[in-house]
């Protein structure tokens, strides 16, 4: 039983990870502590009967129904579709879609997840909740499930996002959330990971850690894309009824991953359909701890309890990265990504800081809808991927967040004062 | 107490003669406890880091950890924390750990030296280059904080392969059924984290641990130290009364924190602050227990 430390083949079948180790081919594992490990595999544990347990899966049915408002719409963006059709050659331009995941209660994808773990923790007896934040969307998400289910939660988040994302600080302040502000390294997503994760190693006994995205120590990176994968499922079927056919291409924003493996996973065993992931390009790919693209402009490596592809220096400190959005702002990706860019499944490109502020506006001009920064990177690359693909090929891009919460920074970015 | 360790399996090293067992059967044959230091590779500086580590033999420690500065030390807590960045940003590095080691290594053959960190520098290093480069510098034994033994094909066994010693952190929640997988693959001694929790927090209660200690020896032969929150000469000597030696760290580092300049720098006193610490921490060890 050795550990996959080098690439593996392709495999016959994507969507059959991870192995019971919790390796996506090379990537992945559990590099925690002596001290989670036991709670890890108690996890685990109570994850995989939970997974197969009609009654757990019936409760999170209702829940996404009921209070989240699930299914989210597949919309079809008609202005948008007809925008990149203007540049694109005769018979060009993709029929774009939207999967509307921003009209979820709360405002973004994060709830799925949310929903699943709140559950999760209730059935391992767990009395105290703590999450990490960039956005501050899974904040909200989790201090919103705290509320409901009556449980004291904390949340951790870089003291430069608190500032950035003011909105979503003062919602999880009403929602009855304690905020830890936390200032070690540039105050972003990686450092209220740290500060999470030394909450959860001395509070171990009673506290549930409810991670954000599809990455950490395994079962993490498998649970959340299990609870994400609601969004691509609801899309087979949508556009089943829609076109009769599956989707042709699906674009997806990645910051940990947990949006777009959603959306890519029920679809990685439909050869036909084209799959890419939207990285955070910052102020460009060229300049040094200057974007988080971790896949496109890191190295493999270990952090936060999975091996994968991290922003890092030569001699294995991680950097910090920069992203305009706090949510995509995260030097490494979730380890089931670093595996599908590995073995070319999902082409991962990348937008920049610019691009998406551009698409932001665009987007809230054609359709009268206003998408979180994050999503705007996705969206920044449709409009250059939709003019090179035939008129026939229906394009899906996940519109994982409402973008209320960035409209400050947004302003402050175009000059304008609110 | 000195009955041989269990036989090695045969493709390994004999492990009953590294300095780490040859220092633990020295203080069994002094019927004392040792004191175990752990000091922040380049912390404050790559030359002031060498005058401190040059100085803790003969200030008392009997074994000398020495950390790998990381960037994202998520097992310790704000004074280790604050000792990675100092060096890190006084421009340490790997290279530069084991090249302390080395020239430490070439005046003291004795005193072994651990080293203690995070996995990715050694993972980026890569693996089979830092082994040689450690084995060759004298390091006698790894603590790694994100390796458990479920991952022990990506490190442990290869370091074992190579005559290091793997020490392992055994904690509060490292229950009966756990416990003989975490010493399954550990040598030179085992490390009892006294509480759950981050490095330089809450004081461990001796009793406890004493309890906890006695549990742990029940299933090794091994030696037990103990740290993680001790801070004070009363809580060496109350923790030694019931394990093999005493981890200090948080508060050595303290030390070399409050002798820094108002820009960080060292200053005359750093050196003889820490020493002086480690001093009187040993003390509590050597005057008739
Ligand atoms: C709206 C939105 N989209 C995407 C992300 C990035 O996370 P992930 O890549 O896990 O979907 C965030 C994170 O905060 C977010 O708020």
């Amino acid at each position: 039983m050795s550990s996959p430390k080098t690439r593996t083949p392709n495999p016959n079948s994507f969507a059959t990870g991870p192995d019971e180790r919790g390796y996506f081919g090379m990537f992945g594992g559990r590099f925690v502590a002596e001290t989670l490990m036991p709670l890890i595999l108690d996890l685990e544990g109570h994850y995989t009967r939970a997974k197969s347990d009609p009654a757990f899966q019936a409760q999170l049915a209702d829940l996404n129904a009921n209070y989240a408002g699930r299914p989210s719409p597949l919309y079809f963006a008609e202005r948008m579709t007809e925008h990149c059709r203007k540049s694109a050659s005769e018979g060009f331009g993709a029929k774009i879609y939207f999967k509307r995941d921003e009209l979820n209660h709360t405002g973004s994808h994060k709830i799925n997840n949310c929903l699943g773990q709140i559950l999760l923790a209730l059935r391992m007896g767990k009395t105290r909740i703590i999450a990490e934040t960039g956005a501050g969307q899974h904040g909200v998400a989790v201090a919103t499930v705290c509320a409901k289910f009556d449980l004291p939660c904390e949340i951790y988040m870089g003291a430069t996002d608190v500032e950035r994302q003011k909105p979503n600080v003062f919602r999880m302040h009403l929602l009855g959330a304690k905020i830890n502000a936390v200032t070690s390294g540039a105050g972003t997503l990686k450092d209220a990971m740290n500060e999470a994760l030394r909450d959860w190693v001395t509070n171990v006994k009673d506290t549930y850690y409810i991670i954000g995205t599809a990455a950490g120590p395994h079962p993490y990176p498998a649970m959340v894309r299990d609870f994400q994968s609601v969004i691509g499922r609801e899309l087979r079927q949508q556009m089943m009824a829609a076109e009769g056919r599956l989707p042709d291409t699906l674009v997806a924003c990645i910051g940990g991953g947990s949006n777009a493996i959603g959306l890519f996973h029920p679809f990685l065993d439909d050869r036909t359909v084209k799959i890419f992931g939207v990285e955070a390009g910052g102020h460009g790919l060229g300049v040094e701890n200057g974007h988080a693209a971790s896949m496109n402009g890191g190295r493999p490596g270990v952090l936060h309890g999975n091996r994968t592809y991290l922003l890092q220096d030569g001699d294995g400190q991680i950097l910090e990265g920069h992203s305009i959005s706090a949510g995509l702002d995260y030097p490494g990706v979730g380890p089931e990504h670093a595996w599908l860019h590995d073995t070319k499944r999902v082409t991962y490109v990348s937008s920049t800081d610019k691009e998406a502020l551009a698409a932001f506006q665009l987007c809230t001009k054609l359709e009268g809808i206003i998408p979180a920064l994050e999503p705007a990177h996705a969206l920044a690359y449709v409009t250059k991927l939709a003019p090179t693909l035939p008129d026939t090929d229906l394009l899906v891009m996940n519109l994982c967040g409402r973008g209320d919460k960035d409209i400050f920074a947004v302003a402050d970015h175009l000059g304008m004062k609110i | 107490m000195d009955t041989e360790p269990a036989p090695e399996r045969s493709e390994r090293p004999s492990m009953t003669d590294t300095r780490i067992d040859k220092r633990f059967a020295a203080l069994r044959a002094e019927r004392r406890a040792g004191l175990v230091t752990f000091v922040m590779a380049g912390d404050p500086d790559a030359a002031t880091f060498a005058r401190i580590l040059e100085g803790l033999p003969a200030a008392g420690a009997d074994i000398i950890e020495v950390g790998m500065p990381f960037s994202d030390p998520m097992a310790d807590g704000p004074a280790i924390q604050a000792a990675g960045l100092r060096a890190l940003k006084a421009g340490q590095t790997m290279k530069k750990t084991i090249a302390a080691v080395k020239a430490f290594r070439a005046k003291d053959q004795t005193t072994p030296i651990v080293l203690m960190g995070y996995l990715n520098p050694i993972y980026v290093y890569p693996v089979d280059a830092f082994l040689n480069d450690a084995k060759d510098a004298g390091v006698d034994g790894l603590i790694i904080v994100d390796a458990p033994p479920e991952m022990d094909d990506e490190l442990c066994l290869p370091a074992v392969a190579k005559g290091l010693n793997f020490i392992r952190l055994a904690t509060p929640t490292t229950d009966a059924k756990r416990l003989p997988a975490v010493l399954a693959n550990t040598s030179g001694f085992v490390y009892y984290v006294s509480i759950t929790g981050i490095t330089g927090t809450a004081a461990p209660d001796a009793a406890d641990v004493h309890a906890q200690v006695a549990r742990i020896k029940k299933s090794t032969k091994l030696p037990v130290a103990v740290g993680f929150g001790v801070k004070s000469p009363e809580q060496v000597r109350a923790i030694a009364k019931g394990a093999d030696a005493v981890v200090v760290g948080s508060i050595l580092v303290t030390t070399i924190a409050l002798s820094l300049d108002k820009a960080g720098q060292p200053t005359g006193k750093t050196v003889q602050s820490v020493l002086g610490i480690v001093q009187a921490l040993a003390s509590g060890l050597r005057d008739g227990m």
